[in-house]
């Protein structure tokens, strides 16, 4: 391969690149604004309703003055450690997205191992948390920096699990693979969400710990914890902190998308709904993830910190090992097990 | 230069580079934080010889479960730098001559390093690049199949360690009344709902 | 019953019977108002936005008695009389109202004789310095000219219970 060969597709990775950011971008300002409206919607609010129609500019405006602000720094914080974080939160949130096939074929790095590199990438998301609520040198953020190390640490072990139940009817860790085993007869019945259900809900529960959603959000706790760890935090790094945390939102979704729901597929496999093309289901099942997100942190009460590691430890861990268990025998003695 | 050997001597110069700062920044968070960066990058360079299992395994492990608990231990110690540099004079000889001897048998182990016959072989026979054939399966095709009995013993040394961690620092004292959950939950008898009609009362 | 309870923790029924009731708010009428757009009924009793009436004839209504400064429990008018005029009467040479102090209790229209200062039913007076929340006789007086009809209004119509 000569120089030129290697510069364009070098160039082409960064446009895919690129296009992927800012279609992520703007989806996730809209994301944003249904959050707000879906959590105003049940407490009977209206929610932002005054910049553009239907307050459909407000993440806009919002980003607007999150960088107009005047960050400050505190004079007790380890600077370089303290703005590292954000970025750290934010970038590494980005990264998981290089390997989300939002279409067949529409993927940047088509890995053999793209589960694992979501996996790994977004366990890496606590490092963010840890270094700002260290570095801001104040009690809160490091208390929190302390609950949501161990917080995120426990719910990775059963997303784990979970995922392996899934790498195990699926026989692949390729995403794109994982999606094309899901495709049957029977449309929408035969992904795996139906045979997997009690996978699916622990899945569910534990992306919400995992990416600090109510009712996980001790980390946040504003009755505890003033702001959590980003207490000290303000303008632009507040607002990577919060960017960061919706693209692990996203990122959750599309996980639980691609693995329980059939990814790019269409739920009733006959003709006229096969001529939608795959991204119009993607980010419908995505949308539909999203709404059940923000419906937990609409209905349901905060967990206690005691409560949050029982339940991770002593209730998703055994099951999600069992699981694993039941899973892999039924597989091997139906010999249903892939290859 | 291709890319491939551009990102090698960058793994490899930031990863010598933040190992060296492991050791010598002054601030234990710093040096958990460069022992961090120093494990990533030798992910990175593991995905360069087409080993990205043992890359992200080394990534989900290492970095996002060891070194956390590291860096909770080191966030929560309270160093006093002054009180660590007093002795430091008097245990210097000391220091020198551990460094002597360890560096002695640094040389004696690399002097007497002898590549194996196959190696060179194997290496080149090895699956280079991400997008060719899983490596998954060919660590699973000789970890389940030659090795299982070492694999298991590992796996019953960590349940030994797992478990002499919990028996040690489990336990129960006699006068904490701890939740039942599942009590709390099931038990009926303390509940009543009752529809109060407007103006009557109970 | 043990049964029974132990089949409902598995289905998570009450996480699912909360989905649906939640649901059902989502659907449900709001209860918060447009707010710029829409505003919520105000009493004729409210006590907004303070006003300097004048009588029909464009006369000033306040003869400057000081009752209002002093029964005000915050301190935040300030009043200076000036000479007796021909007619035997007063008027005020100065009439200030700290409206970051006020309080907002409605004594002061409780205890002027004339009707002279009165609180109307504005209370869209937000300001960007609190220089502008100082109210001087000017500004009073010109509150009094724009809110007259809806003041006018409210104490007729609060007339009967008094």
């Amino acid at each position: 391969m000569n120089w030129q060969d290697t510069l364009i597709q070098v160039l082409i990775i960064l446009g895919q690149s690129l296009a992927l950011l800012v279609a992520l971008l703007i989806f996730i300002a809209f994301i944003l604004l249904a959050d707000r409206k879906i959590w105003a919607a049940v407490q009977l609010r209206r929610g932002p309703n005054v910049v553009g129609p239907f307050g459909l500019l407000q993440s806009f405006a919002d980003l607007l003055k999150f960088v107009l602000k005047e960050p400050t720094i505190p004079s007790g914080a380890n600077k370089a450690i303290f703005l590292l974080a954000p970025l750290v939160t934010c970038v590494l949130a980005l990264a998981a997205w290089a390997v989300v096939p939002i279409a067949p074929g529409w993927v940047i790095a088509d890995l053999n191992v793209g589960v694992l590199y979501i996996f790994a990438i977004s366990s890496l998301g606590v490092y963010g948390i840890i270094m700002g609520g260290w570095a801001s040198n104040s009690k809160y953020p490091f208390l929190a920096a302390l609950r949501s190390a161990a917080q995120m640490v426990s719910y990775e072990v059963s997303i784990g699990f979970v995922i392996i139940t899934v790498l195990m009817c699926a026989g692949s860790l390729n995403l794109s693979e994982i999606v094309e085993a899901q495709n049957g007869r029977f449309g929408f019945l035969g992904w795996y969400w139906l045979p997997l259900l009690p996978m699916f809900v622990i899945f569910f529960v534990s992306a919400l710990a995992e990416t600090n959603r109510p009712p996980f959000d001790l980390v946040e706790a504003e009755s505890e914890l003033v702001a959590g760890f980003m207490t000290e935090y303000g303008s632009t790094p507040y607002l990577l902190f919060m960017l960061g945390e919706y693209v692990a939102i996203m990122t959750m979704c599309a996980m639980g998308t691609i693995l329980f729901l059939g990814g790019w597929l269409s739920p009733i496999p006959f003709a006229p709904f096969t001529w939608v093309p795959g991204l119009v289901w993607f980010v419908l099942k995505l949308c539909f993830m999203f709404f059940l997100f923000a419906m937990a942190k609409a209905m349901v009460p905060r967990y206690r910190y005691d409560q949050l590691m029982r339940l991770g430890w002593k209730v998703f861990l055994p099951i999600s090992l069992v699981a694993v268990v039941v899973v892999a025998g039924v597989l091997h003695f139906t010999g249903t097990a892939p290859q | 230069m291709s890319v491939a050997a551009a990102f090698f001597y960058l793994f490899a110069f930031v990863l010598v580079a933040s190992a060296f700062m492991v050791i010598s920044s002054r601030n234990p968070v710093q040096s958990v934080l460069f022992l961090i960066l120093a494990f990533v990058n030798a992910a990175g360079l593991f995905i360069l010889i087409g080993a990205e299992f043992l890359a992200l395994i080394l990534v989900v492990v290492y970095v996002g479960a060891v070194a956390v608990l590291f860096l909770f231990v080191v966030m929560m110690l309270d160093v006093d730098f002054v009180e660590l540099r007093q002795g430091f004079l008097q245990y210097l000889p000391v220091g020198v001559v551990v460094g002597l001897i360890f560096l002695a048998e640094l040389v004696l182990v690399v002097g007497a390093w002898v590549t194996g016959p196959g190696v060179s072989s194997a290496v080149k026979s090895s699956p280079g690049g991400i997008a060719t054939e899983s490596n998954v399966r060919a660590i699973a095709q000789v970890l389940y199949t030659d090795y299982i009995y070492f694999f298991q013993a590992a796996g019953f040394v960590l349940l030994v360690a797992m478990i002499g961690a919990i028996v040690l620092t489990l336990r129960h004292k006699v006068n904490v009344r701890r939740q039942n959950i599942t009590a709390q939950v099931t038990r009926s008898s303390t509940i009543e709902v009752v529809k109060v009609r407007p103006g009557q009362g109970l | 019953m043990k049964l029974d309870q132990a089949a409902r923790a598995i289905f998570l029924t009450e996480l699912v019977s909360g989905f649906f009731l939640a649901m059902r708010y989502f659907f449900k009428p709001k209860a918060t108002l447009n707010y710029p757009f829409e505003k919520g009924p105000l009493s004729p009793r409210f006590r907004g936005e303070h006003a300097l009436r004048r009588y029909p004839n464009g006369e000033e209504r306040c003869i400057a008695c000081k009752l209002c400064e002093a029964i005000c429990p915050a301190q935040a008018i300030t009043i200076e009389a000036g000479p007796r005029r021909n007619d035997g009467t007063r008027r005020t040479t100065r009439y200030d109202i700290d409206m970051v102090k006020c309080i907002y209790c409605g004594f002061c229209q409780e205890a002027c004789p004339v009707d002279a200062i009165v609180e109307g039913p504005n209370f869209e007076f937000a300001t960007e310095t609190r220089e502008e929340l100082y109210y001087d006789k000017e500004k009073l007086l010109a509150n009094g000219d724009r809110w007259e009809r809806e003041i006018a209004r409210s104490i007729a119509l609060d007339a009967p219970y008094r």
